[in-house]
This record gives C-alpha cells, sequence and structure tokens, in this order.
C-alpha cells in the first residue's frame, strides 16, 4: 500500500527522537526482570527453562502496551497534525497500518533486548531453544493484539489519559477471559460451548498454547484477525472523526 | 474548469450551523483572500474545502476531483497549510520535510530537490537541523508553508499563513505568494486587511457561516457584489483601502 513505508519509517523514528524510547525500554526490561527472578523465583525453580519469564508478558503488556499505544492517534489529533496526515495523498488505512507497524516493531526491538534472559538459562543449563523461539512469537503477536486495541481506543479520543486507562480495560478484559479465576466461576453458570467460546477470545489461551512449543495455525489466525479487527476499527473511527 | 470548485458547503456542529451554503469558484491566477470575523466560518470551510470534514451537504473539488470521492488525487493537487501550521514537533524541518517528499512520492534526487527548492523559498536554511517544537512561531509558520509548496501544487489552500511572522517575514511570504500566483489556484484566508490589498485579486468575506461580499480588486479598487441574509443583493464599489470599513459595516451585525 503506498505511504505505509514513508508513514512507517517516520513514526519508528519519532520513537527514538524522544526519550519514549529511552524510558519505555529501560522499564520494560527492568519489569521483566523483576518479575522474573523476584516474583518467579526463577532461580529456585531449578528448570532451564524461560516459561517463567514468559508467563508474566501478558501482564506486563497490559500496562505498557497501551502506554506506547494511547499516543498513536489522540496525539495526532491533539497537535493538529492529524489534519496535515489525512490531506496527504495517502489513504487512511495505510497511515493506520504503517503507525500501526511501527508501534509493533518498536515493541518488538524491546522485548528482543530481553535476551541476555535467553542467554542465561543457555548459560545455566540446557534448554528447548525451539520452545523459546516460539514463545517470543507468540509474545510479539500478542503485544500486536494489545497494540491494535491500543490503536482503536486512541483513535477514538483526543485525550491520552483517557485512551491509556479505556484500553487497558479493554485489554484487561481480553486477557483475563480464559485465566481459571473467571473460566472456574463461568463453568458453574454457562454451558461448556458458551465457555470455550469466552475462553477462545482469550489473550492467555492462545499465549499458553504457544508457550508450549507449539505455533498453531489457529492461534495466528486469532491474533491476525484481532489486530485486523482492531485497525479496521481505528480506521472507521477515523473516518467518523471527519464528520465532525 | 475552475481549479477549486466549492458547490453549497454546509457544516452543523451539534446545534451551531458553522457553515450554511458556501459556494465559490477559483481560477487559475487567481489569489482568492478569504475574509471573516473570527468563528465565522472560515477555517471550517477550509477543512471541507480540503476533504480533512466531511461537509453535511455540498461538494469541494480540486482539479476536477471531488475530495470526499478521490481523496488521494484530489489531495495530490493540493497543497494545504492548516490553521495553526502543525507539524511533528519531534521532528527537524529537514526530516519533516523528507517525510513530505517521500508520502508525495518523490525518490531519492527528486526528493533533495524538491525540499531544497522549498527550503530556499521558506528561508529555512539555517534551522534545518533543529527539532521544530524548539523552532520561533514564525519559523514553524514558514515549516508549514515549506510542506504546502513542496511539490509544487497547482491549488494552494492556506489558513492564515502571515499569523505569528514579523514585518520582513510577512513581506518574504507574500512576495512568495505573488510570485506563485500566475501558475496556481490560491485562497488565503487571513485577518491582515492590507495584506488582501498587498496580494490578492479577489476578496470574500464570509460571516456566520455564508458569503456576504465576493469582489474583484484591480489597480487598489474594489468591486463587491453583496448579498444580505435576506437575499437582498447590492455592490460596493470602493479604494482597496476602505476595505476595513466594508469589512465592518458587513459583518458588525455579529459582534
Amino acid at each position: 500500500m503506498k505511504g505505509v513505508g514513508a508513514v512507517f519509517r517516520r513514526e519508528l523514528a519519532s520513537y527514538f527522537a524522544t526519550p519514549l524510547a529511552t524510558v519505555f525500554i529501560v522499564i520494560f526490561l527492568f519489569a521483566m526482570g523483576a518479575f522474573t527472578f523476584y516474583l518467579g523465583g526463577f532461580y529456585d525453580n531449578g528448570q532451564a527453562s524461560l516459561a517463567i519469564f514468559f508467563s508474566f508478558h501478558p501482564w506486563l503488556y497490559l500496562f505498557l502496551i497501551p502506554a506506547i499505544a494511547m499516543r498513536l492517534w489522540a496525539e495526532e489529533r491533539k497537535s493538529g497534525t492529524l489534519e496535515l496526515l489525512l490531506t496527504l495523498p495517502i489513504p487512511l488505512n495505510a497511515a493506520v497500518v504503517g503507525k500501526f507497524l511501527a508501534a509493533w516493531v518498536f515493541a518488538g526491538i524491546a522485548l528482543a533486548l530481553t535476551f541476555p534472559m535467553w542467554i542465561t538459562v543457555n548459560f545455566l543449563g540446557s534448554p528447548d531453544n525451539g520452545v523459546i523461539l516460539a514463545s517470543y512469537v507468540g509474545s510479539w503477536l500478542m503485544a500486536g493484539g494489545y497494540l491494535a486495541i491500543g490503536s482503536a481506543v486512541s483513535a477514538g479520543t483526543n485525550n491520552q489519559v483517557i485512551a491509556f486507562v479505556v484500553s487497558v480495560v479493554i485489554s484487561f478484559l481480553f486477557t483475563i477471559a480464559g485465566a481459571p479465576l473467571v473460566m472456574d466461576t463461568l463453568s458453574a453458570i454457562l454451558p461448556l460451548e458458551l465457555q470455550n467460546t469466552i475462553s477462545s477470545f482469550s489473550f492467555l489461551t492462545h499465549f499458553n498454547a504457544i508457550m508450549a512449543g507449539v505455533i498453531d495455525l489457529r492461534d495466528l489466525v486469532f491474533f491476525g484477525t484481532l489486530i485486523a479487527f482492531f485497525l479496521y476499527v481505528t480506521s472507521v473511527l477515523i473516518d467518523l472523526r471527519k464528520a465532525g | 474548469m475552475a481549479m477549486i470548485e466549492i458547490d453549497g458547503l454546509a457544516k452543523n456542529f451539534g446545534p451551531v450551523a458553522a457553515v450554511r451554503g458556501v459556494s465559490l469558484t477559483v481560477d487559475k491566477g487567481e489569489v482568492l483572500g478569504f475574509l471573516g470575523p473570527n468563528g465565522a466560518g472560515k477555517s471550517t470551510t477550509m477543512k471541507m474545502a480540503t476533504g480533512f470534514l466531511s461537509p453535511d451537504a455540498g461538494a469541494a473539488r480540486i482539479c476536477g476531483f471531488d475530495v470526499q470521492v478521490d481523496p488521494l488525487a484530489a489531495h495530490q493537487k493540493l497543497g494545504y497549510l492548516p490553521e495553526g501550521a502543525p507539524a511533528y514537533g519531534d521532528m527537524t524541518p529537514a526530516g519533516f520535510l523528507a517525510f513530505c517528499a517521500a508520502v508525495r512520492g518523490f525518490k531519492g534526487d527528486a526528493a533533495k530537490a524538491a525540499v531544497a527548492a522549498a527550503v530556499t523559498r521558506t528561508e529555512l536554511g539555517h534551522v534545518l537541523a533543529q527539532p521544530i517544537d524548539t523552532l520561533s512561531k514564525g519559523f514553524k509558520r514558514r515549516v508549514g508553508l515549506a510542506q504546502a509548496i513542496l511539490h509544487d501544487p497547482p491549488v494552494l489552500i492556506m489558513d492564515e499563513p502571515t499569523d505569528g511572522l514579523d514585518p520582513n517575514q510577512k513581506h518574504t511570504v507574500r512576495a512568495l505568494i505573488r510570485e506563485m500566483s500566475a501558475e496556481k489556484a490560491i485562497i488565503v484566508s487571513t485577518h491582515i486587511l492590507e495584506e488582501v490589498a498587498a496580494i490578492c485579486t479577489r476578496a470574500v468575506i464570509i460571516d456566520r457561516g455564508r458569503i456576504v461580499a465576493d469582489g474583484r480588486i484591480e489597480g487598489g479598487h474594489i468591486s463587491f457584489a453583496t448579498s444580505d441574509e435576506s437575499g437582498a443583493r447590492g455592490t460596493i464599489e470602493a479604494d482597496a483601502r476602505d476595505l476595513d470599513g466594508i469589512f465592518r459595516s458587513l459583518t458588525r451585525a455579529a459582534a
């Protein structure tokens, strides 16, 4: 699509033009480490595996990804650059996709910088690196899911705080839909099929499946469809705003 | 064919009728000064003319392309300086203009040449490497101008291009507009009425969402065709220096 590349490059460069990239990446890595080693008891576990590390990803993304996503459109609208962007000869979809991809690649860079964890487990033992690779891919896909939700919410407001809070709430619903806490409660009142439907919308269900080491087509389709859907919602919301 | 065709544009914001049926056409070689008190609907009309806002009624065409139906073709022909000259503040003018060139399909040397020409015309040379956020209001405005003329568009729409500029910079921008006017159709909104006599070939006064006067300026003389709320038509012949008085008598009712 024409224009995606230009928007993508501009957007990605803008993360690194401000302290945003540094602050985000430092906090991301610090939080990942703190959760894994202290809360997760990585050493006590005595296993050469990154399962504990990855199990915290959904919960960290829940707060950190909306922090990246909240500015995607709310900031453009607030600063007036949206008017510029929408009167340049690029399709709205190209702008939506370009901005999303830049944020997704940025999240991917932060995720990739956790590689010392991977080196550590390989130094301490002999983990299944196939499982670790699959988990990294799964984690990045999941980050894309959270980002797409955040993009849609950001498109609906010019207030970044509102964008952040609403994104966290919606992301939370998508995360816990499959958590034991929810499923145990639901299992008492809902028929099995409905339970399965709800749990199939959960990031946890799909991420846990990938963390087991198998990237199933269903999980790819789930995250792919979710991202496409929320990007579509993003462009609909921006288009609606044109009506004033 | 007129290069800018605005046909019965109307826009309501909730209960407020911001623009009520504005129609005008601008041909090549014309510089139209778009005047009106604050809140008269100037910016809203321009936002609809450029396709950023969708109108409740009416249509706008740029070089024959409807901005709502075929926005990409219309935007290719359009240079637009939005109200307040927004730009990405964390970028440098060099980076920002390179982005605009890339989006407009310029590649390699052609992109460099387009950026260099726009930079020369707007005299941005020595601030190219500073983040736009750190620039003065006048420079920010010129970055917006550079962006608008980068691709040498046949149609230019500028919302207060000289706002915030010092007298020297105003002079430069006016000279730039005059210099480009022969080959383009230009709409300029402004609150500075002397500017209209200096650079425009035509003046349109808008009040409470409708056009109240539309006139040609030739050799320091203005011939206005007016139309009031009730639809009664009239004409005003005056010296361009009296534009201030005409403006106030036509729009005073709103104050």
